[in-house]
């Protein structure tokens, strides 16, 4: 179990790592596998999540084999396989992967590599949103090197949804336009009701809007409100469909609709601002998030509320 | 060698046997249907709080703000609010019946859990007696949260974590998935004494201790709650009514009614000791007859208007 600050400190680490163009798949060499503790917890259904340093990797197994929505990082990934094969020795057949990030991405190589068994026909299915697939077969930002071939995507889609039938029941990827990237994909395994939320829901801390890979405050509050129309709560507002986020706890429809309301009231505030003319530093001094900022915020690490604050305001002024 | 008379032997058997039991059962038994007693707080407890009162509470800037820009609308115009219950630390201050039980193992005889059930959303809490550990951090939250109950004497101390994101007061000042509540429970007879410690790294600047006390009522029965959301107001999708910061007309209203300085009522640690009213010495004009909520005893005679 990670403490909070444990996490943060990691995230905050590991984020930067994924996040910083510059140093994009550079510097995985830095985390030290055995300093890393994952932690597989059952969800509902034929659902687990595999939790640790990075993005949470979603795990459903069955007569089929395996199936995962994100990949984790690329020197995790053989120690991630040792944890699925404590709850299934079926081959890996279909990774999903919400998002172009590498904390996400990383493990898709070793992860395809490693989870082939004698059972298995080919390497899986790679399902991505296309943008996912454009960015990472394209050039890499700053000096970064090409990703290899075998990582990418191979079975992208463009369609608003894509869906797939395994281990006994319907696997459905929604497309959420623009929200923390331009490739976001959340992905809704129905008979166990369980959603697979990507970085487009993130528990802990403010919704990182990577403005420069097509994010936006609009497109992540549609995506949130796009979770809230798929989940259905049980009795009273809580339980019923299982909500798996990018990073951070197990959660349900009610946790993401206090992320939802704190979004939209952010937006709400910071349109009023703009459509008074204030500058990007009047905003700031105005402290527009401070009731929020107690919750979600963060003076250090890779995404602080200041940068926050920005991508916001950029993300609704248009001012770059 | 002489042996005991059947019966003589018989007693002492059953006073071992007694004697042996004893442990087990040396604490107090809360089980029973109890009625709550509205004697403390009673207009917030009712009908609710007014909107812009945050005394007695320690709260810090950013629970101020929320509860500042927080709009009532919230609770009819968000669907998934409406049939959002009270948090584990309210629900036991809210409106409701109270019913208590105990799960005891029967190979062992001790008592592995008291369970709760209250009426307002059927709220149910298993408070665990076993000794097993809160769960990780990574488990989902509910409204109840995950609680442990330790005897102190004849006091149950219970810790609960793992809460939702709730309220405090339900005027908009929140209270975080990060709370910690400690309960202590007594019983003095037919009469049930709960205080309440709420933690709160997010919004409260020191621990916010309350009181309510129950009345054991064996005839109560508590009937099934019930609700199912349902929009009432044609709103764009996702719509989460709020006021502007700057901009809540409502905020004096409290203080105007009740004659207090408006700084009085914006709560924070300092405002809850004796030593503030010091402070706003001469700024305090209560009216000269009562205005509002002036009998509130019960459900039945505390509203607005009641003389």
């Amino acid at each position: 179990m990670m403490t909070d600050m444990r996490l943060m400190v990691a995230r905050g680490l590991l984020g930067a790592i994924v996040f910083s163009g510059a140093v994009c798949f550079a510097q995985p060499a830095q985390i030290n596998p055995d300093n890393v503790q994952l932690t597989m917890a059952p969800v509902q259904g034929s659902v687990y999540v595999l939790m640790g340093d990075g993005g949470n990797i979603t795990v459903q197994v069955g007569k089929d084999g395996v199936a995962l929505v994100d990949t984790g990082f690329a020197p995790l990934a053989p120690k991630a396989i040792g944890e699925i094969r404590k709850i299934s020795n079926g081959p890996i057949r279909w990774i999903v992967n919400t998002h172009v990030h590498t904390d996400h991405t990383g493990g898709n190589a070793q992860m395809a590599k490693l989870g082939m068994t004698h059972e298995s026909v080919g390497p899986p299915r790679i399902v991505a949103q296309s943008n996912v697939l454009n960015r990472m077969s394209g050039a890499q930002p700053g000096n970064q090197p090409k990703i290899p071939e075998e990582a990418w995507p191979n079975d992208e889609y463009f369609l608003p949804t894509k869906d797939f039938f395994f281990n006994g029941e319907a696997v459905v990827v929604y497309h959420v336009p623009n929200a923390h990237t331009d490739g976001d994909s959340i992905v809704f395994f129905r008979r166990s009701d369980v959603l697979s939320t990507g970085d487009v829901f993130t528990p802990g801390s403010y919704p990182i809007i990577d403005l420069s890979r097509g994010g936006s405050v609009e497109g992540e509050i549609n995506a949130l409100n796009k979770i809230i129309d798929i989940t259905v709560p049980a009795k009273y507002q809580e339980g019923g469909t299982m909500v798996i986020p990018g990073h951070g706890r197990l959660c349900d429809e009610a946790d993401v609709v206090e992320y939802r309301n704190m979004l939209t009231i952010i937006r709400d505030r910071f349109r009023d601002m703009i459509k008074k003319g204030m500058t990007l530093e009047q905003v700031k001094a105005a402290k527009a998030t401070a009731d929020y900022d107690t919750q979600y915020g963060s003076t250090t690490g890779f995404w602080t509320t200041d940068m926050f604050v920005e991508a916001v305001y950029k993300s609704l002024s248009g001012k770059t | 060698m002489n042996r005991l008379p059947r019966r003589r032997a018989v007693s002492i058997g059953l006073a071992v046997a007694a004697l042996v039991a004893l442990p087990a059962f040396a604490q107090v038994d809360f089980t029973g249907e109890w009625a709550p007693l509205y004697h403390e707080d009673g207009p917030e407890r009712l009908p609710g709080p007014e909107l812009g009162d945050y005394t007695e509470l320690p709260i810090n800037g950013a629970a101020r703000m929320a509860a500042d820009t927080y709009d009532a609308d919230r609770i009819s115009v968000v669907p998934e609010y409406q049939c959002r219950p009270h948090g584990g630390d309210y629900s036991m201050r809210g409106l409701g019946n109270l019913r208590v039980w105990r799960e005891i193992d029967q190979a062992s005889e001790k008592l592995v859990a008291i369970h709760t059930h209250l009426l307002a959303w059927d709220s149910e809490r298993t408070i665990w007696m076993d000794g097993r550990p809160h769960p990780p951090d990574y488990a989902p939250h509910t409204w109840q949260g995950f609680s442990t109950g330790v005897w102190d004497g004849n006091m149950l101390t219970i810790t609960t974590t793992h809460f939702k994101t709730n309220y405090i007061r339900r005027n908009g000042v929140p209270r975080s998935d990060k709370a910690v509540l400690t309960e202590h429970w007594t019983r003095h007879g037919d009469y049930l004494t709960v205080v309440t410690v709420i933690e709160d790294p997010v919004y409260l600047t020191e621990p916010l201790v309350r009181s309510d006390n129950w009345y054991l009522d064996p005839g109560q029965n508590i009937g099934v709650f019930g609700c199912e959301y349902a929009p009432e107001v044609p709103r764009p999708e996702g719509t989460v009514p709020n006021h502007l910061p700057g901009q809540n007309p409502y905020l004096k209203e409290f203080a105007d009614w009740y004659g207090l300085p408006f700084e009085a009522t914006r709560g924070g640690a300092e405002t809850m000791y004796p030593e503030y009213q010091k402070k706003i010495a001469g700024e305090y004009h209560p009216p000269e007859k009562c205005q509002r909520y002036c009998k509130c005893t019960s459900l039945f005679d505390c509203n607005v208007t009641s003389k």
